[in-house]
Formats: C-alpha cells, sequence, structure tokens
C-alpha cells in the first residue's frame, strides 16, 4: 500500500466513529425519555455518517475498490481499530453518557487540529464533523453535570461509571512511529496536544459535576491494535448478521 | 428514586423564512438549558429552524374555553372592523 500510515490513522477514526455509533444506536426504543431517546439516535446517526466519509476515505488510500459498506460489514474482529472504551456496553444511562463525554472530549480538540491537516480530504471531513462533535460535547458534559452533582444515585452511579471507563482512556491517545511521519508532514496533530485539551475539558467538567478521578491509573489496551475485549464479537454479530447471511444484499 | 416529573416546556420555533417564532409544541426537561437541547433534539432534526425559545408552560396563561362565547363572539357581526370601507384612491397603486 502507497500510504499504510494514513490509511491506518484513519481506520482509527472511522472504526471509532463506527462502534460508538452502532453502541449508541441500541438504546434506540429504550432510552429512559422521549427526549434523550431522539437525542442519543441522533448523536449515533451522526457517528456512523461520520464513519461512513471516514471508511470511504480509506478504501480510497487503499485502492481496492473497497466503499465504507465493504469495510464496515466485512471485516473481523481482529482487523477493527476501535478504542476499546467504544466497544463497551452501554449499561446504565450514566456509563452511557460518561463513554460518550470521554469520547467526546477527546473528538472535538482532534478535529479541531485536524481542520488543519495538510490532506484536504481529512480537512473537509473535519469541518463537517466539528459542528456535530461540539454538540455532542455539550450535551454529554451537561448530563454529566446534572448526574455528578444532582441526587445521590445519580452521583453515586456516574462515579462508578467513572471508576469502570478511566481505565480505557490512555488508549485513545496510542500513537505509533509511523504516525510520527504524519505528524511531521502536518496531515495529522501530535497526541500530546490533544491530551492536553481533554484533560483540561474533563478535570473542568469533573470538577464541577463533584465527581472524582480514579487514583487506581492501571491502563488497558489493545483495540488500536486488533485485540479486543469480549464485547466487540457480539456487537459485530448484530452489525454484520444481514450482510454475512445473505452476501450482497442492499435495501 | 424520586418520582418528581421534570416540567413541562413549550418549544418556539423560528424557520428560516419566519420572522416569529412559532409554537411547535412541548416538552419534558429538568432545566432551561437541557429543555433547549431536548428541543434542537426534537424538534429541529429536519432543519426546521434557527433559533429557538422555550418557556416553561407554568408561565404560560390562557383563556378559559368556556369564556369563547363572551370573548369572541361579540366581534363576529362586527365587520366594520375590517379596513374594508374605504375608496382608494386613483393615483395610489400597489394596494
Amino acid at each position: 500500500m502507497k500510504n499504510e500510515a494514513l490509511y491506518n490513522y484513519v481506520l482509527r477514526l472511522g472504526d471509532d466513529s463506527l462502534i460508538l455509533g452502532q453502541r449508541l444506536g441500541e438504546w434506540c426504543g429504550h432510552g429512559p425519555i422521549l427526549e434523550e431517546d431522539i437525542a442519543m439516535t441522533n448523536i449515533s446517526l451522526d457517528l456512523i455518517g461520520q464513519a461512513m466519509s471516514l471508511l470511504d476515505y480509506v478504501g480510497e488510500i487503499e485502492g481496492q475498490g473497497k466503499d465504507h459498506d465493504a469495510l464496515a460489514f466485512l471485516r473481523f474482529e481482529n482487523e477493527y481499530r476501535n478504542a476499546l472504551l467504544l466497544e463497551q456496553p452501554n449499561g446504565d444511562f450514566a456509563n452511557t453518557m460518561m463513554r460518550q463525554f470521554l469520547f467526546d472530549a477527546f473528538r472535538k480538540p482532534l478535529y479541531e487540529k485536524l481542520l488543519e491537516s495538510t490532506d484536504q480530504q481529512i480537512a473537509a471531513i473535519a469541518e463537517k464533523s466539528l459542528k456535530e462533535t461540539k454538540y455532542h460535547l455539550k450535551h454529554s458534559s451537561e448530563w454529566i453535570i446534572r448526574l455528578g452533582d444532582g441526587t445521590d444515585e445519580s452521583h453515586q452511579r456516574a462515579q462508578t461509571a467513572l471508576d469502570l471507563l478511566w481505565r480505557y482512556t490512555d488508549e485513545l491517545f496510542f500513537e505509533t512511529a509511523d504516525d510520527v511521519s504524519l505528524v511531521a508532514s502536518g496531515i495529522v496533530p501530535s497526541m500530546n496536544e490533544i491530551k492536553t485539551q481533554w484533560s483540561k475539558t474533563v478535570q473542568s467538567v469533573l470538577e464541577e459535576a463533584t465527581l472524582v478521578i480514579p487514583t487506581n491509573n492501571w491502563q488497558f489496551e489493545g483495540g488500536r491494535r486488533g485485540i479486543h475485549s469480549e464485547h466487540l464479537g457480539f456487537l459485530l454479530a448484530d452489525l454484520q448478521y444481514m450482510q454475512r447471511a445473505y452476501p450482497n444484499m442492499k435495501w | 428514586m424520586s418520582n418528581k416529573e421534570w416540567p413541562l416546556w413549550e418549544v418556539f420555533i423560528r424557520s428560516k423564512q419566519g420572522l416569529n417564532h412559532k409554537h411547535v409544541g412541548s416538552l419534558r426537561a429538568p432545566d432551561a438549558t437541557l429543555a433547549l437541547a431536548n428541543a434542537r433534539d426534537v424538534y429541529t432534526r429536519r432543519s426546521e429552524g434557527i433559533s429557538i425559545w422555550v418557556i416553561e408552560s407554568n408561565n404560560v396563561h390562557a383563556s378559559d374555553p368556556s369564556d369563547a362565547d363572551s370573548l369572541f363572539e361579540p366581534s363576529d357581526t362586527k365587520v366594520y372592523r375590517h379596513p374594508t370601507f374605504y375608496e382608494v384612491p386613483d393615483g395610489i397603486k400597489h394596494m
């Protein structure tokens, strides 16, 4: 492949969006209130839309005629490069919002930097996606503040979610040796910059929510290398069933 | 778990061409910020608007439907209140 580093980088972006979009979609018809049911499925569709643009570009870089459908429906578990955070089960509403918040706080500064990418395709996708992601972050932050600084029960649930999900956050800032060349040519920002901004957002929102960042900082990783938790296989079974059972079907 | 219901909010949307905010429906939300967010998600998904107002339904005071006779029917017989009894002078165009 001509540009393997770029292929891998965009694949990570696309898989993050696709897998979180699929997870959020599981709330459809099950939201705690009608308004949130619609909000979560709106966000899910935003993410799947972003995944379509990103995976189409992945197919273009690869140059073997694959479109977003081929990449979404016909890869195996170990070929997915999403971070482990995004495949974690929805749990309760606090858990879903915490996962969303930790991701949105990462995605927003990343898209802001990708706006300046020397790769025009990436810059264009970032421009469209940033508008959506800004709203996602506002929505999830408002909820984290209200759940954390709400009733005893909502505080407890939000803190439990934070304790559970914190160990998946370092992996978001995964960088390979190949990525260094992309940073050098101005195609992508360095993850250090993104992490600084992420930490700022996360700290200020969690503080307002009266939630405490866990001191046990043991971290999982593996998703970026295709080594996933047991949850991804079940998610992909849902996502891929039709295309696997009826190859080449369209509707 | 508390069973207290969230307050009801009335939602007004101003469309791209419209000059005024129009009532489009209502929703439940714990506070004004989330009422605006919910209104955005529920009522502007199909590009319906460029501005949103929300107001707690408690703050809307309505006329009593049983008073409708005395409030509105008297005006039905007063056609002279419509500005249709004027001769438009010849020199005036675009009327």
